[in-house]
């Protein structure tokens, strides 16, 4: 015993025949804070409950008739649609844009940068109603060889369509978006990699889609998930062009029937559940590349 | 006199102005092993990325198997060849780095595979049967289906040099490829390059291990300050050097 704790020689003030084997009692902090806040939190969400259930302006059963309406779903399925189609719009156009950004052309470089300044500037909402009166600045639309035919001709109103707009609007300012995350993808793949495959003999099509672009996807989806939901409610911006998504359906209804609240809980319900499904789906996605290699 | 497989005429190469090769006079007959040797900073690794054009020389010429490297000459002048004429003069040229550079998101097979189904247009099949020759002949069959990662930087390294053989190049560079590895690992690496060398493959090595250079090199190159200082074989110019430069780097070095 009296030999061990010398050799130990730091537990001197240690009591003879105190078993180090028993854990020692500590006696933790009160925290009266932290218990008073948690009361306190827990009385503002009861009553908050209360009030959300007993208050008859939620109008909870006008609630669950609209839930599966069909014009509801009509709404819902064009929203979906819009979320596909300017992601995917994004998506190409960002590659495209990122891949102009570092070439080492400084035409296409610096054109790939205005780009991204202009659309990154102005508001989307903005940016949608400007696409929607485009007829106002170019009556028509055409296509031709510089002093040559005229390939294709039509009235601008009748080519953009609120659909159009909406696209044009949501996507083009989404490529800006994309363009910096897939940017910032490509340039996180090492130099090594592309000198590797170039000693391979490989070409740049090769180079690009085979090896860095593989390699920059673990990079890149993370963030694209997060624009994948934020793009979920940008398309709500669309009812302002009379597009009939999900809020401006809601907002159809309730200018017939008066039913204001209970159908804009019906729309926030629905976009609850799209982002928490997608939520779970980019917490999968961004798990598996971690796991790889 | 039969061509060799590397003829190097008056190379010369600058960064942004400071010029980091001046001059470089080099022959490497075919089936011959080169050592270049020299302290950092001296060129030698931008003199082995010139040889596949990684590197673009700023003057001099280059050839390998007889073919000017980059370039077309015309009327005395040199004109940049398009991507694909470099591309097909790479295939014939390995290069293994330093930090083995594999392709991360590919199994070891993957690897080995890839370039001969890209570049060769090979058959998947016949590509990994090739493959599976190769990881055999680095001692690796048994993991071809890991990733680099799951690898020690030896083994890595081998799979880097079967990927760069499954393109069956005349002309092999080794970029100091045992300097990122853990002592114990190097012996692995330099025992599948021996076996290349006594297969009679012609090989460019950059390297610090003077022991491989004196006992697989034909050749010894030793470059200092963007110069070739002295050559000669192995085992005169590490015993018996003539230029002071050598004799003390190799003094620090041994």
């Amino acid at each position: 015993m009296s030999a061990s704790r010398d050799a130990a020689g730091m537990d001197a003030t240690s009591e003879p025949g105190e078993a180090s084997s028993t854990a020692e009692q500590v006696v933790p902090l009160r925290r009266p804070w932290t218990w008073a806040a948690s009361a306190f939190t827990v009385l503002v969400a009861c009553g908050v409950f209360y009030s959300v259930a007993t208050n008859p302006g939620f109008q909870w059963p006008v609630v669950a008739k609209y839930m599966l309406d069909e014009e509801i779903l009509a709404g819902l399925a064009r929203t979906l649609e819009l979320t596909v189609a300017a992601m995917a719009m994004g998506l190409i156009i960002g590659t495209l844009l990122a891949v102009m950004r570092l070439s080492g052309n400084p035409l296409l470089s610096t054109l790939s940068w205005l780009y991204i300044w202009f659309f990154r500037s102005v508001p989307v909402l903005v940016q949608l109603i400007f696409w929607y009166n485009f007829g106002a600045l170019y009556p028509r639309i055409m296509l031709q060889i510089p002093f040559g035919p005229v390939l294709y001709s039509a009235s601008t109103n009748a080519v953009i369509t609120p659909l159009t707009a909406a696209l044009a609007g949501l996507g083009l300012a989404q490529a800006a978006y994309t363009a910096e995350v897939i940017r910032a993808g490509i340039v996180s793949v090492p130099q090594g990699q592309t000198r590797a495959a170039k000693a391979l003999g490989m070409r740049w099509a090769t180079i690009f889609f085979r090896i860095i672009f593989p390699q920059a996807m673990r990079v890149i989806i993370p963030p694209v998930g997060n624009e994948v939901i934020s793009m979920v409610k940008n398309t709500s911006l669309v009812s302002v062009i009379a597009l009939a998504e999900l809020l401006y359906t809601a907002q159809l209804i309730y200018s017939r029937t008066y039913e204001t609240i209970p159908l804009l809980i019906v729309a926030s319900l629905w976009y609850l559940v799209i982002v928490s499904v997608l939520s779970v789906g980019q917490h999968f996605l961004e798990r598996h590349y971690r796991h790889r290699t | 006199m039969t061509e060799p497989m590397v003829r190097i005429r008056g190379l010369t190469k600058r960064y942004s102005g400071r010029e980091v090769l001046r001059g470089i006079d080099l022959d490497v007959p075919a089936g011959s092993v080169m050592c270049l040797i020299g302290p950092s900073g001296s060129g030698k690794s931008t003199l082995l990325s010139c040889i596949n054009h990684l590197e673009r020389i700023d003057g001099g010429r280059l050839w390998v198997g007889g073919e000017l490297v980059g370039y077309r000459e015309h009327n005395g002048r040199l004109h940049e060849l398009p991507e694909r004429q470099i591309a097909r003069m790479r295939q014939k040229v390995g290069m293994v780095f330093q930090h083995f550079n594999l392709f991360p998101h590919m199994t070891a097979l993957q690897n080995v595979a890839e370039a001969p189904i890209r570049v060769k247009r090979m058959s998947a099949a016949e590509a990994r049967r090739r493959g599976m020759l190769l990881l055999d002949r680095v001692g690796l069959a048994a993991k071809h289906a890991r990733f680099p990662a799951q690898l020690s930087g030896g083994e890595q390294q081998r799979v880097a040099i079967a990927r760069a053989l499954a393109m069956e190049p005349q002309l092999m560079l080794f970029d100091e490829a045992t300097s990122a590895l853990d002592p114990e690992l190097v012996g692995e690496v330099l025992a599948v390059m021996k076996d290349l060398a006594r297969s009679g493959m012609t090989m460019v090595v950059v390297t610090h291990e003077l022991a491989f250079a004196r006992e697989v090199g034909d050749m010894l190159t030793f470059m200092d300050a963007g110069v070739v200082v002295e050559r000669g074989p192995p085992r005169e110019v590490l015993s018996a050097p003539r230029e002071p430069r050598t004799q003390e780097f190799l003094s620090r070095v041994l």
